[in-house]
């Protein structure tokens, strides 16, 4: 394992920031630390580059242990959130200035500071100041920044988190590729499932202080392990007295379960039922356009339920009775999360063939 | 209405802005006029004579030493001061920014005071003084003590700020590429509070040259040793010497007009680099 963090616990005052924390990371993969705020992501990252100090446990990088070691003797290159740079150096300056502390010749300067700007697309740019460059590009010329000493492991702090929706998006998709090509092993801070989701190799979750499940992202859409995770991911919706909903009457140990949009599925009466066994009815309470689809709000049985419908199918209407159908719930037992699979869509799959 | 609103306001604004140039003209420009045209009246020649006055020349050179002193001290120390507030997290640190905020509160002649108590004929440090073979009242030690405490606050009051709306991050991001403290200094902090720096030592500066109370107090009066040139003129003119009192303020008032002009350039260079800071933030 490239990375290891070993029973780390850290606390600034009375406020527990990690509890417990380990997990480890493999070299080359683009790591994502997602948690909402207040759940200790940064600090795993600030103790990772040495910004701060844990107050036991242990970290390795590439099998040696930095604890002792100064922020500036581990390797890294730190990107952070509102991107730090030098105010009062050019671009170029910027970039160089991790290769002069190294006493790097000007012309190994040069030619690296150069090979980076092409890298991030602002090329002929290097005598601006920060001032004069957009969001995006000062993103992009810290990530250089932190590249140019040839780190081994880079850290970011939200690396999107300044930055306007629409550029963020393009940012997503270029630091990834980018980090593919330069091949270096990368842990990032985020709030933002999507961002996560879209980024990551693998997802790290953390909540309170504390590790709540790690995997790739579609183990943890598909998987959730903790009702937290469940919950944090996806639009998702805590239903506390499922038991009543057809298919998941034997699930009653369980106390809670999340449910999202995409477990339900809606159908006008008169269209076509694939399991018609199965279905409950519902009616149609809150209608809201999205852009791309509408959200639907249905109670089932008292339950309010969320689900989505396609522009292109026929609109469905306030009041309006519907046919549910639910696919599959994640349940909680208290302990931890699971998938339950409708049963009734079990029952009646083979009658239907 | 609405028309009528706007002819009360603009009436409203014409009156303020008259009220403020009547009251600067009767309480700043016409003394200085005064004081300009007093010093002149007995011809020029007199004029100068008063001012190559021995005893005036050396009260303007222990003025200038007691400046220089004051603003190299609090130079020093200031930035320690600023920078430990900014950079670190530490117990009491509110105190020590009240601290610092002390000569803005006391009146300069209880300063004085103090400090003849600790080291006057009565003071406590009088033995270690007279062990040392050291005199600090009623002295020139005495009177750059007095002028540094009175002007403490004002560079690190300019710097904090600037320090505190930039945060670590900048330091941050130098620090983990290695960079040795005094290079982060030079290379990134430095640069960005030059000008509220810049600012502070002329603030600074131009109240050290100014200090009367503190510097009374200590200075013992003793003509051609400890007088400074605001005590100067209070001896020349409790000597009813108003010519020469005259003339030797006018070169008081010179010296804050020339301060005047600098702390304008400067302020005006500050805007300059706020205003990269704001589009930076944006």
């Amino acid at each position: 394992m490239y990375v290891k963090l070993h029973n780390i616990e850290k606390s600034f005052g009375d406020f527990k920031a990690s509890d417990h924390i380990n997990f480890e990371i493999e070299k080359g993969k683009l790591v994502a630390l997602l948690g909402p705020s207040g759940s200790g992501k940064t600090t795993i990252l600030r103790m990772l580059a040495g910004l701060e100090y844990p107050d036991s446990g242990d970290i390795f990088i590439d099998g040696v242990r930095v604890n002792d070691l100064e922020a500036s003797k581990r390797g890294i290159g730190f990107v952070f959130q509102n991107y730090a740079l030098f105010r009062y150096m050019t671009v170029y300056d910027n970039i160089a200035f991790g290769l002069e502390i190294q006493k790097k010749s000007k012309k190994e300067c040069k030619e690296r500071v150069e090979e980076l700007l092409e890298l991030i697309g602002l090329k002929g740019m290097g005598h601006r100041y920060p001032h004069q460059l957009s969001g995006g590009q000062k993103q992009r010329v810290a990530f250089a920044r932190a590249l140019a000493p040839n780190p081994h492991l880079l850290l970011l702090d939200e690396p999107f988190a300044a930055i306007d929706a629409k550029v963020r998006q393009e940012l997503r998709s270029w630091l990834k590729e980018t980090i593919n090509k330069v091949g270096i092993t990368s842990i990032f801070v985020t709030h933002d499932q999507d961002e996560a989701i879209e980024v990551a190799d693998e997802i790290i979750i953390t909540n309170h202080g504390r590790i709540e499940q790690i995997g790739t992202p579609l183990e943890i859409y598909r998987n959730p392990t903790t009702l937290f995770t469940a919950q944090f991911i996806g639009e998702s919706i805590l239903l506390e007295d499922y038991g009543r909903l057809k298919g998941f009457e034997q699930e009653v140990r369980a106390a809670k379960a999340v449910i999202r949009p995409e477990f339900v599925k809606v159908t006008k009466r008169g269209e076509q039922l694939q399991f018609p066994n199965s279905v409950e009815e519902g009616v149609v309470e809150k209608l809201s356009f999205r852009g791309s689809h509408i959200e639907m709000q249905i109670n089932v049985k008292g339950i309010q339920l969320v689900a989505t419908r396609s522009l292109e199918e026929n609109p469905v209407n306030l009041g309006e009775k519907v046919d549910v159908l639910i696919y599959r719930l994640f349940v909680y037992n208290g302990i931890t999360a699971s998938v339950v699979e409708n049963m009734a869509i079990q029952d009646n799959a083979p009658i239907y063939i | 209405m609405n028309k009528t609103n706007k002819k009360e306001s603009k009436l409203v604004r014409n009156l303020l802005i008259l009220l403020s140039i009547i009251f600067l003209f009767i309480m700043l420009v016409m003394p200085l006029v005064v004081v300009l045209s007093e010093a002149l009246q007995k011809g020029f020649k007199l004029y100068i004579d008063a001012i190559q006055d021995k005893y005036t020349m050396k009260a303007l050179l222990l003025t200038v030493e007691a400046t220089v002193f004051a603003v190299i001290v609090n130079t020093v120390f200031g930035l320690f001061a600023a920078w430990s507030i900014t950079k670190y997290h530490f117990k009491r640190k509110r105190l020590l920014t009240v601290l610092i905020d002390i000569p803005f509160a006391i009146s300069p002649i209880i300063a004085g005071l103090v400090f003849i108590l600790t080291f006057g004929r009565i003071g406590w440090a009088k033995e270690i003084l007279d062990f040392l073979d050291m005199k600090i009242v009623f002295a020139v030690p005495g009177i750059i003590l007095g002028t540094i405490f009175v002007t403490f606050p004002f560079i690190s009051r300019e710097i904090i700020p600037v320090l505190q709306a930039q945060g670590n991050d900048q330091e941050e991001a130098a620090a983990i590429m290695g960079a040795s403290a005094f290079r982060i200094f030079r290379k990134v902090t430095f640069p960005q509070i030059k000008w509220a720096f810049l600012y502070g030592i002329v603030l600074c500066t131009a109240r050290a040259m100014g200090e009367f109370g503190a510097v009374s107090v200590l200075s013992g009066h003793l003509r051609g040793k400890t007088v400074t040139l605001p005590l100067q003129v209070e001896i020349l003119y409790s000597e009813f010497n108003f010519t020469a009192a005259f003339a030797v303020s006018s070169v008081l008032v010179i010296l804050a007009i020339i301060i005047l002009i600098i702390r304008n350039i400067i302020e005006h260079q500050m805007k300059k680099a706020g205003g990269n800071y704001v589009r930076k933030a944006s």
